[in-house]
């Protein structure tokens, strides 16, 4: 061997003989001088006492009282829940609900089937309104300038005020509820000066101005989604923030379904959609087009022109030119479909309305999609007479406010000018649950309630009524605003006899009160659909709407699924729940697309500060597929400064549109951006945007394809053996699991999920799922046990063999890419790879197809997370309840509240993961039981699949030949159906259906 | 084996008088009224004033009611008393002033065929005593099986004592056969020597290294049992018998006065709490019963002050298990005593099983599934047919998985 010299050394320590690299030389750990390691007689020594502490806590169990009932109501029997049928309102926001109640306390909020409004479908909000029951920044009592006073005082010096005022107003957003308005009508007798102003944070005023303009009605119609072939939408995002997205889901997906059968639906309607920025619906829609906030006016144009000149009547309007994405394909789209057309538009700026409202005459539309015939109450706000308010209150004339449970210095964008002015009212009233940014500059705060503790009732669409019943006593010294009003009125009346006598003598019509409440809805049926011809002038309108130009970058701002418009902003599900687009909780973002981030010299990861004129706001940079370029998208509903600890969070970027000449419709020019700081990390649950070509996760095709072969765009593995390639099912070492009753299965359509998170939030709240905060999210520790996975489209070509760089390529989405959502929760693998890892057996399998997880036996070696190939098991890294590091709801008594009895609380130290409802399944076969009955398909609804605004989950008993699910799969197991990483053959109790586009195969990214 | 052969033929004779009982109920039945509703009826609403015997507990018994008074008279009483007694049957007035002038609760909702159905049950009742006495015969020598247990660990104590002595005993021949082989001269000297007292004797068993050891690793072994059963009983309870804040006794009301659980526990058939009365409940006797006692007292004071009882509870299991009442009574057709011990007998309610998760599976493992009649079974029933010709344990059908008890 050759002889060297070569000497190496560790570092430049040991070159240079350092002192402490002698000394320790022969010490193979060197220890010592790290300050506050744990030394061994230490760790003895709290190993001793912990030893010490545990046997003498364990020596004497402390005693447990149990408190019955002095007298126990008859229908109340612990342990057993109660329904009561009411009703979601918030502000215009509805959805009749069912609210499960455990010895008086609500703890969930389901669907009420017998509404044909919102079908026994919700939306995240509507879940996460349950939490807000439980807000521990609730205030306590009511208030006069920030101290405690008590109701009587309160009222007699309101009333005092009241007399003596000359101008009184009454400020709230939309008021659904009838015996409301009612009550203001008496108030208003009492006061003849008073006067309600009503408005919309999210206003759809514009709207119905240009009805007025274009077909003499000023109102909204019902959009009847159903009965369209195609569908396009023009900054509406309709099935996440738009007007009435529940209702419009349940239309929307009914010519969304397919089937595999032979004599299925292979019928479905088509989908453009346009869109300043990636929302729920555009990413959803078969086509989706991309504009600047500025050429929203000159796109309708655009496409009426196109429409027009389809049609033979050459082109009307004298408007520039300009091309967009799939227009051409848009615009012969609706002319095929003629009338089956539905062109929705989420637009502020009247003129463009009345272009829309034209385009779709021009069709015929209405009378067939758009029906005048039942309008909608939705959204009743005046924005004029709100400017006029505004207007007053500054000018001194008003001189008495009365805020109903609206936040307008917050969210609206007149905010400051309002909160100046209400320092020159004589009296001001705000009826709110805390002291907000409105309520914290008036005089008295008139202790507000929370829905779920009051009586009510909604006409959310003529023919329509709804009843709010409360499903728990005020928990605070509290009274809703109905009842204030009353009161203030001179009434001594009670508001349910009110509400009751008013009902009955108004709207019963001699039916029953008590199956009104029962039902929670008494519907008298729709009208006929009704049109109606266009009247408006339609050159004025292009004009006005191609007149304003915009200049530099231009800002967008957006509502999203989640948080809305921040009304429920200090609400730590909805916070943590991921934006479903962005995938970002805690806050938002300032979106930009990657060519136009790369030409600011800005990446992911950086903070901006965007400016519009002297006003500037500060955030994290978001690079979002899809948006478009020259634009930056940022959600409103954030920033919030006295919502309470989870609400504050994100920046307010309404005072960016102050002043902007795009105000009105929610845009701006000129912007600047600037980066500020970098290195930041979002709490985004995915970050991963494409699935890179892996047809084991993800699999979609087109209608045609799949209308010749219902297994189109199936990937279907084989396994080499000796015998020649196989499936992979057909090869196993396991024995499986025998289920000689039951086998619980899930499936789920990616050809109707919108991605829309209800079932996250849904799912969070059955399971006491805690919430973690920004700082874990970020660490990838956020614990919900359905996730929803977004994947964008590549645009590079897919990769065989192995070339890293073409790899690299594949993950990048694409400018405007395809987008495809998969819930994704645990898969109850019969041959579950979790289960053979398990060195405790806190994993095991059931008899009927269950993946167990026994919290109690867990040690927490995650060994099973990490052999799980879905990555669906949450490790609890710490113990999320009554902890001061996690200070969310389960940190206070006011907050555990919300728990469920039927689920454990899971502490530190162990894993947990979808349960598939296991609590829901033993409470369906216990009634089963009692009833000496065999189970019936639809005695069990998992908090995911019955919240599920398109049904696109599918539960039940695949051993039941009966059930929906054994039908579903009889025909799409040889259709669409597949199981996830089908090679590995884990043989999930999940199965997903293939995703189908209505997409001409030219355009498809993946056929 | 006496025993044996005795508690055989008791146990035939129960059978037999129950199976006849049997048949001749369900004729009875056919003929007038469903007797086991009335008996939940009678349960529910009736037994706590009314025996179905002679016997009078607030208000007369029942036994030959029928032959007393004509359907239409009980009807019109048990629907509205007050009227029959203000209306001046004779008959009700005597009856009211003789039961302290307390008017019956009136059951307006009972038709014809609920008091059928009560009437049923009562001549059942009646019809009953031989079964009863059968019944408890059997009931009687099952005590004795436990008698049998104590029996069986005084003859294992002393047999281990016995054991002892003749290890010794042993031990001490063996001494004395050594010295025996020894050389005559040793014997003749050993022999003079002076007896050895016991205490040497003792001196030389311990000194002897096999003995030594046997009782060090006796002591160990023992050690360690204790520990560890010491450490298994955390947290389990069993003969916790807390002192009440009332003195209630399940004895006097459960035993002595045959109140149905289900009347007072009134979650026990339905949810998962069996569930601590409400004070309500106890009004609904105690408002003319017993109203000076000072422990009945304590329940005026709770509802006129709006505080409710702060009872102790007795049967605690951890957060982490799931358990429901009406799977075990409403299906499993169990009974309360099953897991709650004789409480008819106690004046304290004590913890009498250790309600430990092994304990739960022993029962999954012994107890057969009460299938008979639910249709929810039939389908799990067959296919345990199929493979095996036993009955059908809880374990069979999964009643051992962990998502039935924990999730």
């Amino acid at each position: 061997m050759e002889d060297t010299n070569k000497r190496y050394w560790k570092g430049i320590e040991e070159l240079k003989n350092d002192i402490n690299v002698v000394k320790n030389a022969d010490k193979e750990f060197n220890f010592d001088e790290i300050e506050g390691g744990t030394y061994r007689r230490d760790f003895l020594k709290v190993l001793g006492f912990g030893m010490a502490a545990v046997s003498l806590a364990a020596c004497d169990a402390p005693v447990r009282h149990t408190i019955p009932y002095l007298n126990k109501p008859v229908d109340v029997e612990p342990g057993i829940p109660n329904y009561y049928a009411s009703s979601y309102v918030q502000g215009g926001d509805y959805a009749s609900i069912l609210v499960k109640t455990v010895e008086g306390r609500p703890i969930k909020i389901e669907g009420n089937s017998l509404s044909t409004i919102s079908k026994g479908c919700l939306s995240a909000q509507v879940h996460g309104s349950l939490l807000s029951l439980y807000d521990n920044d609730r205030l306590r009592t009511p208030q006069k300038k920030g101290k405690e006073i008590s109701w009587s005082s309160l009222d007699k010096e309101v009333m005092a005020g009241l007399s003596s005022a000359s101008n009184i107003r009454i400020v709230s957003n939309t008021i659904l509820s009838p015996t409301f308005k009612k009550v203001i009508g008496d108030f208003a007798t009492k006061y003849p000066s008073a006067k309600l102003v009503q408005y919309d944070a999210s206003s759809a005023y514009p709207l119905v101005q240009a009805n007025e303009k274009s077909f003499g009605k000023a109102a909204i119609p019902d959009y009847k989604f159903e009965n369209a072939d195609v569908i396009v939408g023009i900054n509406a995002d309709f099935l996440g923030a738009w007007i009435s997205p529940l209702e419009y889901n349940a239309g929307w997906v009914t010519n969304r379904k397919v089937s595999s059968a032979k004599e299925g639906k292979k019928a479905m309607s088509r989908h453009y959609h346009y869109e300043p920025t990636m929302t729920l619906t555009g990413a959803n829609a078969d086509y989706r087009g991309r504009y600047k906030p500025s050429q929203e006016g000159l796109l309708v144009a655009n496409l009426y022109n196109k429409v027009s000149e389809k049609l033979g009547q050459g082109s009307p309007l004298a408007v520039q030119k300009a091309d967009f994405e799939f227009l051409d394909k848009c615009a012969a789209d609706l002319v095929k479909s003629g009338a089956r057309s539905l062109i929705v538009i989420g637009s502020s700026d009247v003129s463009t309305l009345v272009l829309v409202n034209a385009l779709n005459a021009l069709l015929g539309t209405v009378g067939t999609t758009i029906d005048f015939g039942n309008t909608v109450n939705y959204r009743q706000g005046n924005d004029a007479e709100m400017a006029q308010f505004v207007a007053d209150l500054n000018s001194g004339t008003v001189d008495a406010v009365i805020f109903v449970d609206a936040n307008p210095v917050y969210d609206h964008l007149a905010g400051p000018e309002i909160e100046k002015g209400l320092k020159k009212a004589k009296l001001s009233v705000a009826i709110s649950d805390r002291a907000d940014e409105t309520a914290s500059n008036c005089t008295y705060i008139a202790l507000n309630t929370h829905f779920l503790e009051n009586w009510g009732d909604a006409n959310p669409k003529t023919g329509y009524y709804s009843l709010i019943q409360p499903t728990i006593s005020n928990i605070f010294k509290s009274r809703q605003p109905e009842a204030s009003i009353l009161k203030w009125s001179g009434s001594d009346t009670a508001y349910h006899y009110y509400l009751k006598s008013n009902w009955q003598s108004n709207i019963l019509g001699g039916k029953s009160w008590t199956q009104a409440l029962h039902d929670g809805v008494h519907e008298l049926g729709a009208a006929p659909v009704a049109g109606a011809s266009f009247i408006g002038n339609i050159q004025e309108a292009a004009a006005q709407a191609t007149a304003k130009k915009g200049n530099g970058l231009e800002l967008h701002v957006f509502e999203n699924t989640t948080i809305g418009t921040g009304k429920n902003a200090n609400n730590p599900w909805l916070q943590e729940t991921p934006d479903p687009i962005s995938k970002v909780t805690w806050e938002n973002t300032a979106a930009f697309s990657l060519k136009t981030a790369t030409e600011l010299g800005i990446a992911q990861g950086d903070w901006v500060k965007v400016s519009a004129g002297s006003t500037s706001v500060e955030l994290p940079v978001l690079i979002q597929p899809g948006q478009p370029d020259g634009t930056v998208a940022i959600a409103r509903g954030y920033g919030r400064t006295k919502a309470g600890k989870a609400g504050n969070v994100g920046v307010d970027v309404l005072p960016l549109l102050r002043g902007a000449k795009g105000a009105g419709n929610f845009w701006a020019d000129g912007i600047q951006v600037e980066k500020t700081k970098s290195g930041y990390t979002l709490a985004q649950t995915q970050t991963h945007e494409t699935y890179m070509g892996r047809k084991a996760v993800v699999q979609e095709t087109i209608l045609s394809e799949y209308v010749k072969n219902v297994k189109a765009g199936r990937f279907e593995p084989k396994i080499a053996t000796s015998e020649g390639p196989k499936r992979p099912n057909t090869i196993t070492m396991w024995n499986g699991h025998e289920k000689k009753n039951h086998s619980w299965g899930m499936v789920i359509d990616l050809n109707t999920c919108t991605g829309c998170a209800a079932c996250v939030v849904s799912c969070q709240a059955e399971n006491n799922i805690p919430v973690v905060g920004k700082a874990e999210v970020a660490r990838a520790r956020e614990m919900h046990w359905v996730r929803i996975d977004r994947y964008y489209s590549s645009d590079a070509p897919r990769e065989t063999g192995y070339n890293p760089n073409g790899y690299k390529a594949m993950e990048v989405a694409s400018d405007n890419p395809e987008v495809i959502f998969q819930p994704m929760m645990c898969q109850h693998c019969s041959n579950a790879p979790c289960e053979t890892v398990c060195p405790v057996l806190a994993t095991t399998h059931s008899s009927e197809g269950l993946n167990q997880m026994t919290y109690n036996r867990c040690v927490g070696t995650r060994y099973c997370a990490n052999n799980c190939p879905y990555k669906v098991r949450r490790f609890n890294w710490f113990k999320y309840f009554e902890n001061d590091d996690f200070d969310y709801a389960f940190n206070n008594e006011l907050g555990r509240m919300v728990i469920n009895p039927e689920v454990t609380v899971r502490s530190r130290g162990v894993i947990e993961k979808c349960s598939m409802c296991v609590q829901r399944i033993q409470a369906g076969k216990l009634v089963a039981k009692k009833e000496k009955r065999p189970l019936k398909d639809g005695d069990i609804k998992l908090a995911c699949s019955s919240s599920c605004p398109t049904g696109c989950i599918t539960f039940g008993d695949m051993n039941d030949p009966e059930s929906e699910i054994s039908k579903l799969l009889a025909h799409e197991k040889e259709g669409r159906a597949f199981h996830m990483l089908e090679e590995i053959n884990v043989q999930p109790q999940l199965s997903y259906l293939v995703k189908v586009r209505n997409k001409d195969k030219e355009d498809s990214k993946v056929v | 084996m006496l025993h044996t052969i005795t508690r055989k033929f008791l146990l035939l004779i129960t059978i037999v008088f129950l199976s006849g009982q049997g048949v001749f109920a369900q004729e009875a039945a056919a003929g007038a009224g469903d007797a086991a509703a009335g008996e939940t009826l009678f349960k529910n609403n009736c037994k706590q004033c009314h025996s179905p015997q002679d016997k009078i507990v607030v208000g007369p018994g029942l036994k030959g009611i029928e032959e007393r008074r004509d359907f239409a008279w009980i009807k019109s009483w048990v629907q509205n008393p007050d009227k029959v007694i203000k209306g001046g049957d004779k008959y009700a007035v005597d009856l009211f002033n003789k039961f302290n002038k307390l008017s019956m609760t009136a059951f307006p909702a009972y038709g014809d065929k609920e008091i059928h159905d009560i009437l049923a049950y009562i001549k059942k009742a009646n019809e009953a005593p031989v079964a009863a006495a059968g019944a408890a015969a059997g009931g009687a020598a099952a005590g004795q099986d436990t008698g049998g247990g104590k029996f069986f660990n005084i003859i294992l104590v002393s047999l281990l004592a016995i054991m002892v002595l003749v290890l010794v005993a042993l031990l001490a021949v063996i001494r004395l056969l050594s010295t025996l082989s020894k050389t005559d001269e040793s014997l003749t000297q050993e022999l003079a020597e002076p007896k050895p007292s016991f205490g040497e004797n003792l001196k030389t068993l311990f000194s002897n290294a096999t003995v030594r050891s046997a009782i060090i690793w006796l002591f160990i072994i023992l050690g360690t049992k204790a520990t560890l059963d010491g450490l298994f009983s955390i947290g389990v309870h069993q003969g916790y018998a807390p002192a009440q804040p009332i003195n209630f006794s399940h004895k006097l009301h459960a035993g002595d006065m045959e109140i149905d659980c289900g009347y007072c526990h009134t979650g026990v058939y339905k949810g998962k709490q069996a569930g601590i009365p409400s004070s309500s409940i106890c009004m609904n006797c105690h408002n003319t019963i017993k109203r000076e006692s000072p422990e009945i007292q304590k329940i005026y004071r709770a509802i006129e002050t709006n505080t409710p009882v702060q009872w102790v509870r007795v049967h605690n299991l951890p957060d982490l298990a799931y358990f429901n009442h009406s799977q075990h009574t409403a299906v499993g057709g169990l009974d309360c005593e099953n897991c709650h011990g004789d409480i008819k007998n106690m004046e304290v309610v004590q913890q009498r099983h250790s309600l430990t998760m092994g304990w739960c599976i022993d029962c999954h493992r012994q107890t057969d599934v009460n299938s008979k009649g639910n249709a929810y079974y039939d389908k799990l029933l067959s296919a345990h047919e199929q493979v095996s010709s036993k009955p059908m344990k809880v374990e069979d059908i999964g009643g051992l998985e962990c998502a039935k008890c924990h999730y």
